[in-house]
């Protein structure tokens, strides 16, 4: 099987959405786009109430991706996990899609015996180290995160370290949700190199309203725009592979 | 039957007496009592056949799947010990719902933390040096343990042995860590990357040391050496093995025999030098000069044995001239 490469967004937001299109419905539209939309769900002391948790199911499921609620200590070790097990997860759909096309409608990795289901999981694993990963964070700045943003600026550090350590190349891009003049801004294009956020993270004004979903209906543009300038470059269109088998 | 203990965190609730019987295999466990359970499943004691066993039992199929591939790998692997036996691997069917399980070899024992509050420090490094031993092979064989922390280790016994339990981060050597936790991870202290390779490992045999001496474990302040230094420094127990400590936790350590040997050494009342290099270039040293003072004392005999000829000659001269005149 050919290694081609990953899509997420990793949304990371401490509740509701209040201004603009809905971001459950953006998050359909991600998928459709071969992009995976993982949530995390950040409190300190206050809680998210009901509301604001089914909406960050809502997007996750949507959107094909994993979500997670936490506290800000916890931080760190679930943003990797979410990203982890999100990428196994598309990884999945599509040695299970392969398996439909060799083995018949049916057979799916859960119903193999438990022997074969082994030997599949380990391509999944094989995959897991070695596929390329281009991943959009969009981290919420409404005044309520203020206070959780040094964490959050610990975690995507954190998160860099886990995925670096793959053998697969990684891209990540960051936004911010609202940003100065525009509802989302970006504040890093593709880079190899999340480390450089730490000095444009510290700068972070973080204001009023939670614009969620024309936050995700930009970053999926952000995608389009990185993979035409590598088409026009290299005319590579490997990286159509997943979206097709999704 | 199965009920949802809490909303974030699915766990099962499977009652005493329940039997649990494979689709694929047909054998059947009857429930005895939850041993314990963690982020990736939870493990019963289990009867077969009116023996013991420990069944772990997930919500995920592909964890299931992951650790048996692991255990299957060990028991292929002879000289690794490390890990509970794999018995059996199957899926248990209830209504609409499926679930998969793994049975394996029931460790009897405790956990390590209470092991050594019950039996005395003595035992810390022992043990480690038991541990040690099984990560070495475990490395040979190309793995990484990944996941090593109190919680998955049991003391059985007697006679007294340490096990791990809890193969889900399991790793080959080469590859991006799987699952870790963070006071036991370099990456969280920023002392290294999550790559694994034996040194990782080997940094969590120094955390797992330094949480026998704080059971309570500590937040990250400042991270790095530093701040784990100052926790060596404060206890008297930790103190006698810091030149250990401080080498596992730098990734000095190549491979578990190193350290293991470095331990011993400590415990049989030697010093463990820093590096390798100044103790060859010191015995190097010290046979220069024993090598120049030879030489002095031959240049000197030399010298010595000229000074007594020219004596006794003109000695010999004085003698003649005198019978002469
Ligand atoms: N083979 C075994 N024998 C005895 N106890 C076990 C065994 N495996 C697991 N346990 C107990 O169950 C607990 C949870 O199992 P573990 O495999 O560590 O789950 P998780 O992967 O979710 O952390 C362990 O801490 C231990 O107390
Ligand atoms: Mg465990």
């Amino acid at each position: 099987m050919r290694p081609g490469t990953l899509k997420q967004i990793l949304l990371i937001t401490d509740g509701c959405s209040n201004h603009g299109e809905n971001p459950i419905a953006m998050a359909a539209l991600a998928k459709e786009q071969g992009i995976t939309v993982n949530v995390i769900g950040v409190m300190e002391n206050d809680v998210i109430d009901e509301y604001g948790m089914r909406e960050i199911e809502g997007i996750a499921s949507q959107g094909g991706g994993v979500s997670q609620v936490v506290y800000a200590q916890s931080l760190s070790q679930t943003v990797q996990m979410v990203t982890r097990k999100a990428m196994t997860q598309t990884l999945q759909g599509v040695v299970n899609q392969e398996l439909k096309q060799i083995l018949g409608s049916e057979v799916t990795m859960e119903n193999l015996p438990p022997d074969k289901r082994g030997e599949v999981l380990e391509v999944v694993d094989e995959l897991n180290e070695t596929v390329n990963l281009e991943i959009l964070i969009l981290v919420d700045t409404s005044l309520s995160m203020k206070h959780k943003l040094p964490t959050v600026k610990e975690a995507l550090l954190d998160l860099s370290l886990s995925l670096n350590a793959r053998t697969g190349n990684n891209q990540f891009s960051l936004f911010v949700f609202p940003g100065k003049r525009k509802d989302v801004e970006k504040l890093l294009d593709w880079t190899p190199k999340l480390e450089s956020l730490t000095t444009v993270f510290n700068k972070l004004t973080p204001r009023g309203m939670t614009p969620t979903g024309p936050a995700i209906k930009e970053a999926i543009k952000h995608f389009g725009k990185k993979r035409s300038l590598k088409g026009l470059l290299s005319g590579d269109h490997d990286e159509e592979f997943y979206e097709e088998s999704i | 039957m199965i009920m949802m203990k809490s909303f974030t965190k699915s766990q099962f609730n499977i009652k005493y007496g329940t039997i649990i019987q494979g689709k694929w295999h047909q054998n059947s466990y009857k429930v005895i009592r939850e041993l314990g359970s963690g982020a990736n499943g939870t493990v019963y004691l289990v009867d077969f056949n009116g023996n013991k066993a420990a069944l772990k039992i997930s919500f995920e199929p592909m964890t299931v799947t992951s650790e048996v591939n692991v255990l299957k790998s060990f028991s292929k692997a002879q000289g690794v010990t490390l890990g509970p036996s794999l018995l059996d691997v199957d899926d248990w069917v209830i209504g609409t719902q499926q679930y998969s399980f793994y049975v394996m070899e029931y460790v009897e024992g405790v956990h390590l933390i209470p092991f050594i509050r019950k039996n005395g420090m003595t035992w810390l490094p022992i043990l480690i040096l038991q541990l040690l031993k099984d990560l070495g092979d475990l490395h040979k064989q190309g793995w990484v343990f990944g996941d090593l922390k109190p919680d998955n280790l049991i003391v059985a016994g007697p006679p007294i042995k340490i096990r791990c339990i809890d193969v889900g981060g399991t790793t080959p050597i080469g590859r991006a860590i799987k699952e870790y936790t963070e006071f036991f991870d370099r990456g969280y202290w920023g002392l290294g990357s999550r790559k694994s390779e034996p040194s990782y490992d080997l940094f969590a045999i120094g955390m797992i040391m330094i949480n026998s001496c704080y059971p309570q474990r500590f937040l990250k302040k400042e991270g790095g050496i530093q701040q784990l230094t100052q926790a060596i420094d404060a206890s008297q127990e930790l103190r006698k093995y810091k030149s250990v400590l401080i080498k596992a936790l730098t990734g000095k350590y190549q491979t578990a025999d190193a350290m293991r040997k470095d331990l011993l050494k400590i415990l049989n009342g030697q010093t463990v030098s820093d590096q390798k290099r100044t103790v060859r270039r010191r015995s190097y040293n010290y046979n220069q000069t024993r090598q120049r003072k030879s030489r002095r004392s031959w240049v000197m005999g030399v010298i010595e044995t000229i000074l007594i000829f020219i004596l006794i000659s003109l000695l010999y001269v004085y003698y003649i001239l005198g019978n002469i005149f």
